[in-house]
């Protein structure tokens, strides 16, 4: 099955001005960042993540605490993604308990991994409560999971796959939308 | 190839990628120890079943933890309360508890290549917990992990290993690990507990301990099981001790930041003094952490996923 790069949907300017936004967003519906904890879900939430805490820093001068979370082993599809799924690290700096966690990641799509990961915080402890912020929202629901924070909401079908790339990971950034060839 | 349903019987067999994949998948998975709630849901449903005829503390509790602390079930067997004691075989015994809806078979046993016979008899995943003299491949991966949190590569590392070389399954196993790593590995011990052509493993063989502590960034201290005591193959625990025992003055020849292992349970005073074992340098603690991580690495990766 091959991949066929169809558009850009976001370049880097877009992306970066999506972030400073989500960053504003998340000050506001949390009346400031008093117990707000940033997870980044492995790999690309984790430097979204981090873009975040940055601009939070730089705007309110705050530090907010950062940590990543790997889900493979909550992981409700294993066998599906492949022969021998890498567990990657997980690190929380802080106790999750009374906290507000805010999980990060590139894309919003079926709700599965989200929902891996509500379990996985709830494993570490009683957050006062978790919000979701996600670069891309593509629809296509399988759980009643949805996102606070947006960057970009866009329809897909779905032999479509999108891909968020990151510097941190792949070289450079961009949102770009690609479909799904049969051979 | 992927470990998923397969066997893991000795390291001489497995491959240096399939090692790498163990030990990261085991750096992931240590955290889960230092978790309010060790739990995670990954094995739910799966049955692990530990069937030993050697006693262990250990490795038996260390594979129980790890398959509990992955949400999976365990069943122990052992053999001395079981119906071996009837005269039951082993295969017998084994193929009972595969039909029960055992997931997998973690077995140690006193006879080498016991492990190997079992993976024939049964269709599930057989892990080694130590077969005889032969191998005990767990404890070599869980070894090698420890090192890494503590030194930068195998590659080029002198490790010594000091001891009955002769009945160590421990020492095997490490010796096939980390020589297919790149480590420099020497052993040494009495004359009567060294094999001969073990030199053909690729391992500089001492008679003297000294000689393989020198300059060593990693001494492994072996236990001198005193029923060899019995037959002959060592005079007396003092005079072990005096000629062969790992004590500060001996550890002085080795790096300056040498790390000291021993596999468990310690003859303290024997063949390790208490202020060695007890010091900063040694990582035997250490060792059973992350003999659990490594564990969970290891049923994560054979049993991980469905069908």
């Amino acid at each position: 099955m091959e991949l066929i790069e169809k558009a850009q949907i976001m370049d880097k300017e877009a992306m970066r001005r999506a972030l400073i936004r989500v960053a504003h967003e998340i000050v506001e519906k949390n009346k400031g960042l008093e117990d707000v904890v940033l997870v980044g879900i492995h790999r690309r939430g984790y430097p979204l993540a981090q873009r975040l805490a940055q601009i939070l820093k730089e705007s309110e001068n705050v530090d907010v605490p950062v940590g990543e979370l790997d889900i493979t082993l909550y992981r409700d599809d294993l066998t599906l993604r492949s022969t021998q799924p890498q567990v990657g690290p997980t690190r929380m700096p802080v106790d999750v308990a009374n906290k507000r966690v805010i999980l990060v990641d590139d894309v919003l799509y079926t709700g599965r991994t989200i929902r891996a990961a509500l379990d996985a915080i709830i494993d570490m402890g009683r957050p006062t409560n978790i919000q979701v912020a996600v670069m891309v929202d593509r629809g296509h629901r399988e759980l009643p999971i949805r996102a606070d924070y947006v960057g970009k909401n866009v329809p897909t079908s779905s032999k479509e796959v999108i891909h968020v790339k990151v510097a941190e990971i792949d070289g450079h950034d961009e949102v770009v939308i690609a479909e799904k060839k049969d051979e | 190839m992927t470990l998923r349903g397969q066997d893991l019987l000795s390291l001489q067999e497995m491959s240096t990628a399939d090692m790498e994949t163990i030990l990261s998948t085991a750096r992931s998975l240590k955290e889960i120890l230092s978790r309010p709630i060790k739990k995670v849901p990954t094995l739910r449903g799966k049955v692990v079943c530990t069937l030993f005829y050697e006693p262990s503390t250990r490795t038996r509790t260390s594979f129980e933890l790890a398959a509990k602390y992955m949400s999976a079930d365990t069943v122990s067997i052992a053999a001395s309360t079981s119906a071996a004691q009837k005269g039951e075989t082993l295969s017998d015994t084994a193929r009972n508890l595969e039909v029960m809806g055992v997931d997998v078979a973690i077995m140690r046993h006193s006879v080498s290549g016991s492990c190997h016979f079992l993976a024939k008899v049964l269709d599930i995943p057989v892990i080694n917990a130590g077969d005889g003299m032969h191998e005990h491949p767990t404890q070599g991966l869980l070894d090698i992990f420890t090192i890494l949190e503590h030194k930068p590569r195998i590659r080029g590392l002198k490790v010594a290993i000091l001891g009955d070389i002769l009945h160590s399954r421990v020492a095997r196993s490490l010796i096939f690990g980390l020589t297919k790593m790149g480590a420099e590995v020497a052993v040494a011990g009495p004359g009567t507990l060294l094999p001969p052509y073990i030199e053909d493993l690729g391992v500089r063989a001492c008679r003297r301990v000294e000689e393989a502590i020198e300059g060593a960034d990693v001494v492994y201290s072996l236990r001198i099981q005193l029923e060899r005591q019995n037959k002959g193959l060592f005079p007396s625990k003092r005079e072990y001790r005096d000629f062969y025992g790992l004590n500060r003055q001996r550890l002085s020849l080795a790096q300056e930041d040498a790390i000291i292992m021993h596999p468990g349970p310690m003859n303290r005073g024997v063949e390790i003094t208490t202020d060695v074992a007890d010091s900063p340098r040694a990582i035997i603690l250490d060792q059973v952490t992350s003999g659990v991580a490594v564990r969970m690495a290891v049923l994560y990766l054979i049993l991980g996923g469905r069908e």
